[in-house]
């Protein structure tokens, strides 16, 4: 594998669920690839199909109804369909994950230590007093105070901002070169949140991993990431350089949720620039453009669904002419970029 | 000023707190106590929007529950228009109930999930009113017409609505009987983000209709902003500053409101970047709250007053209250 | 830790007094239950029962009838039967307390060895044909009556097959006590331990697959498939380990309440002289005196049970150890 090689390329993942009501689509075909050391942002409501990317990368769909297909690489390797032996040997040591709720995350009987060192005994031959001093370091690295006093302590002893930490610490613990989290800070409080975004900005730096974050919120893409890709009902509307995502956003869908978001300073808006309708039913979900039914500059081209193209690693799937959403982006910023 | 001095708050409190005990053990000396709320002093003015915000454990839930006595007070006094209703019994609060009413996070926990949307929104008016059964039918109809729902969605059962619309049909049922006092605890914290710009733009609307009061409870800073005319924070049970929305968000003067404001991350690259105030630690156990001012283990301004001496709520004359020792710019 | 300890065992002296009070007055004062025409005998005149009542205590009020008989089951342990004139019930009990012990604690072995494989297998197999084989005779290990599956096995172990190769080896029925004969005595009751074992075994394989399967949707699950660890591990070390919690519960209740006399069909059917067969005798001829000794034995092991279980909560799951 060449030095500048992408860490993960995924092509075509499709994640699909039978159910009653037919062949459900959670992940329609998505495409992108993942740079070393390169912090993603996957942007998305309930139903994007964003925590299904994430966990058919690490293997974790296990529903006997599911099927995944497509391709993902990483580091040359291809993990769809790999069976569970050569999968083990790759999660948790090369790929980690952090996981949203730190409340029912970890196993309530077990201590933190002895967690921690299941993971990484798991993958390197240390004695478990070696797993647990590593334990202790780790922990002491996510910014947890008394580290050796926690390393012997259970779950429901720390709070949520500790349990997040240990969960990051835990991931970290075989220095994976991929970290993915799924919405890591959504239940946690504002002042906490601001602790974990450091840290997790701080992981690139200190461990060299590249990580894949999920999140809702705009606010935290733009605190941590380099990249951002926008997804709705089950494929991405909008990718590219987060600059120039946040600059000048191309998608309609990436508007909305932007002028969603009540602003912290300046004036405020009387109304906020709330996107109608509610995120489409993964087993309705509208022909063509996802989006068509609550976007207000549909037209008739939106029938078909419009690929992701556009210059400069900036692209988007929308069927309106690039001139004319131009003019529209800069009504977006206005709203956006108060003085 | 004197106009507003003859206006009397609609809801006040007066050194309200809560405790609760905690542990089932019947030896008194293994109970311990929880401060939920601790002597906390608030008016509520009519037509304005009162967001109080502060992070989990915060008491804030509780304060709410208070104000509309859903639950009982432990100490100090909760005015309603004047009346006294600290200790007021379930009967003698049941007109008020007409008045006062709340907004749930999750409102499908209070929507029986066996009855048609119609019939739940009829309640109120089967209980405080005499209606026959075709004014029934249309004062649903024009409540759903008002949460922007159709007439139509009264025959169906709550399971078959998104949580967007879920939160629409726990609104209607809040506005039934007109209320002046609507308390909304964390509205729209369970809701996508374009469902959340909705229910705000919802909420604002209707204040401006029926000209509403809310008290409107929340974690998130941007959307308590949004529709909030003025703010109280609360940390540990305590309101530590309030004053006019734009104010204490511009400029916060008590560290804690400074802290939790520059906590907030902001959709934007340009101010990405700014100066991050990270406060250290985790929240103090609201069982054994700190002695002194309650943040000065977090606090970065903190002195061996803070430590010692529990600073009250003062006046800074620009028309907010801050209780702390040594108070930011501003 | 010290303090919650006494407290609790406070507590469990408080529950079985408030038993041996409910038990008592029950038996004692219940309208239509008098006693002393029970020792009398059927016809007896006036004069005797007076003469009953007075010889027993009867004629006194009844804190002093209960503190005279509490007196005599634990302090003198006199107290002797009503039926079989000078039958001491205090030995009858303690004598009989070996042969339920025994008979329960191997049936415990057996069950929850078999209850652990059976719902670990079903559990980790769900959905397939395997589980479903487990969960159907499982079934049918519940439903099976005790006593009908004793005295099959009875038949076919003493009578049609005992001279065969396969059932020459069983003893006739009753109990040989471990401490004469260890071989003796496992040989007389591998049989009753199979028997008693059997509906549990399918209770607990299948209470045990359904907790499992709910913990193995849990969110810490994923957390350790996501480690890199092996489902094997991931099963036994997080999925098992948590499902235990129910699993320990039930095993507790249903242990003392066995010991307690409920094993009462398996020690009839087997001629096994246990708690269970003492009540059953003893209710059949309404022994008075024997009843409530049975009675406040049987809500001591229960008791014990109880707060054996609360105590091994504590080493099993560590959110128990704060709450108290």
């Amino acid at each position: 594998m060449s030095v500048n090689a992408p860490l993960l390329v995924v092509e075509g993942l499709t994640v699909s669920f039978r159910s009653d009501a037919g062949l459900v689509r959670a992940v329609a075909g998505v495409s992108f690839a993942v740079e070393q050391r390169e912090i993603v942002g996957v942007v998305g409501e309930s139903g994007s199909g964003k925590s299904q990317t994430l966990l058919a990368i690490m293997g974790l769909i296990d529903s006997p109804n599911a099927v995944v297909s497509g391709s993902i690489r990483f580091m040359g390797q291809e993990l769809v369909g790999l069976n569970r032996r050569a999968l083990d040997a790759i999660r948790g040591r090369q790929i980690a994950m952090i996981f949203q709720d730190p409340m029912s995350a970890l196993t309530p009987v077990h201590t933190i230590g002895n967690q921690i060192g299941e993971q990484v005994r798991a993958h390197e031959k240390v004695s478990a007093r070696a797993a647990r001093a590593r334990a202790v370091q780790l922990l002491d690295a996510v910014g947890i105070a008394n580290p050796d006093r926690v390393v012997d302590g259970y779950p429901h002893q720390l709070s949520g901002g500790m349990r997040q930490r240990a969960v990051i610490a835990m991931a970290l613990s075989c220095n994976p070169a991929l970290l993915v989290a799924d919405e890591p800070t959504t239940a946690l409080d504002v002042t906490v949140q601001a602790q974990i975004l450091e840290l997790i900005g701080r992981l690139r730096d200190q461990f060299g991993s590249a990580v894949i974050l999920v999140t809702h919120d705009l606010g935290v893409v733009a605190q941590v990431t380099d990249r951002v890709m926008v997804m709705y009902g089950g494929r991405f509307v909008e990718e590219g350089r987060k600059g120039s995502v946040f600059r000048t956003p191309l998608h309609p869908y990436t508007w909305g949720l932007f002028g969603s978001i009540p602003p912290m300073d300046g004036e405020r808006p009387a109304r906020l620039a709330a996107i109608p309708g509610a995120p489409p039913s993964l087993s309705n979900l509208p022909k063509g453009c996802a989006f068509g039914p609550r976007c207000a500059f549909r037209h008739d081209a939106c029938i078909v669904q419009p690929p992701l193209v556009g210059g400069n690693g900036h692209r988007a799937a929308c069927a309106l002419p690039e001139t004319s959403r131009k003019f529209h982006i800069r009504e977006v910023a206005s709203i956006e970029t108060p003085v | 000023m004197s106009g507003v001095l003859r206006e009397r708050p609609l809801l006040r409190t007066s050194d309200l707190s809560k405790h609760y005990h905690v542990g089932r053990s019947i030896l008194p000396a293994q109970r311990r106590t929880v401060q939920a709320v601790d002597t906390v002093s608030l008016d509520i003015w009519p037509g304005e929007t009162l967001g109080i915000v502060g992070e989990s454990g915060c008491g804030k839930s509780t304060l709410g529950r208070c104000l509309v006595r859903l639950t009982d007070i432990t100490s100090g006094s909760l005015e309603f228009e004047g009346r006294d209703i600290t200790d007021a019994s379930q009967r003698q609060l049941r007109p008020l109930r007409r008045q006062m009413q709340m907004v749930f996070q999750d409102p499908s926990a209070s929507l029986n999930p066996r009855r048609r949307v119609g019939d739940l929104l009829a309640d109120p008016f089967r209980i405080h009113e005499r209606l026959s059964a075709s004014e029934m039918t249309d004062r649903v109809a024009e409540l759903l017409r008002r949460v922007e729902l159709s007439p139509e969605h009264a025959s169906r059962y709550p399971h078959e609505f998104s949580g967007g619309q879920r939160q629409r049909i726990g609104i209607a049922r809040a506005l039934a009987l007109r209320p002046r006092l609507i308390v909304a605890d964390e509205p729209v914290s369970a809701l996508d983000v374009s469902i959340q710009a909705q229910i705000v733009n919802l909420l604002a609307d209707l204040r401006e209709e029926f000209n509403l009061t809310y008290v409107f409870i929340a974690h998130d800073l941007s959307v308590v902003r949004q529709i909030s005319t003025r703010v109280a924070v609360m940390y540990l049970g305590s309101v530590v500053e309030s004053g006019p929305t734009d104010l204490v968000f511009a400029a916060p003067r008590h560290h804690y409101t400074a802290a939790l404001r520059s906590a907030v991350p902001i959709p934007s690259i340009d101010r990405a970047r700014r100066e991050r105030l990270v406060l250290k630690g985790d929240l103090p156990s609201p069982m054994n709250p700190p002695s002194g001012c309650r943040f000065h283990t977090r606090c970065p301004a903190a002195t061996s007053t803070c430590r010692n001496e529990r600073p009250l709520l003062q006046s800074t004359g620009d028309g907010r209250l801050v209780a702390c020792h040594h108070p930011g710019g501003g | 830790m010290l303090a919650a300890m006494s407290f609790r065992l406070g507590q469990m002296v408080l529950v079985m007094f408030g038993i041996s009070v409910v038990a008592f007055l029950i038996f004692f004062a219940t309208p239509g239950a008098d006693p002393s025409a029970r020792i009398a005998g059927r016809n007896a005149s006036q004069e005797t029962l007076v003469q009953v009542r007075h010889d027993f205590g009867l004629d006194r009020p009844l804190p002093v009838q209960y503190g005279l008989m509490m007196n005599r089951l634990f302090v003198s342990r006199d107290l002797t039967s009503f039926v079989n004139r000078g039958q001491r019930v205090i030995p009858a009990v303690t004598g009989a307390i070996p042969v339920t012990l025994s008979l329960v604690g191997g049936a415990a072995v057996l069950w929850v060895l078999g209850g652990l494989i059976v719902g670990v297998i079903a559990g980790a197999t769900r959905g397939t044909f395997i589980d479903r084989a487990l969960m159907i005779l499982s079934l049918i290990g519940v439903s099976v009556p005790v006593f009908w599956l004793g005295e099959v096995a009875n038949l076919l172990t003493q009578s049609r097959w005992h001279d065969t190769w396969l059932f020459s080896w069983v003893p006739p029925l009753g109990y040989i006590p471990l401490t004469q004969d260890p071989w003796g005595w496992f040989k007389a009751l591998v049989i009753p331990w199979f028997t008693l074992a059997t509906l549990y075994v399918g209770l607990y394989g299948r209470v045990l697959r359904a907790s499992l399967i709910e913990m193995m949707q849990e969110d810490f699950i994923r957390t350790a498939r996501a480690k890199g660890i092996g489902e094997r591990r991931v099963l036994l070390h997080h999925g098992l380990r948590t499902s235990l919690v129910a699993f320990v519960t039930m095993f507790g209740l249903d242990f003392g309440a066995l010991v307690g006399g409920g094993a009462l069909l398996t020690e009839v059917v087997f001629g096994l002289q246990g708690v269970g067969k003492l009540t059953y005798e003893a209710l059949q001829t309404l022994d008075l005196p024997m009843i409530l000794a049975t009675v406040i034995y049987a809500s001591f092991f229960v008791v014990m049970a109880n707060f054996v279980v609360d105590v091994v909560f504590v080493f099993i799951d560590p959110r128990a150890r704060d709450v108290r």
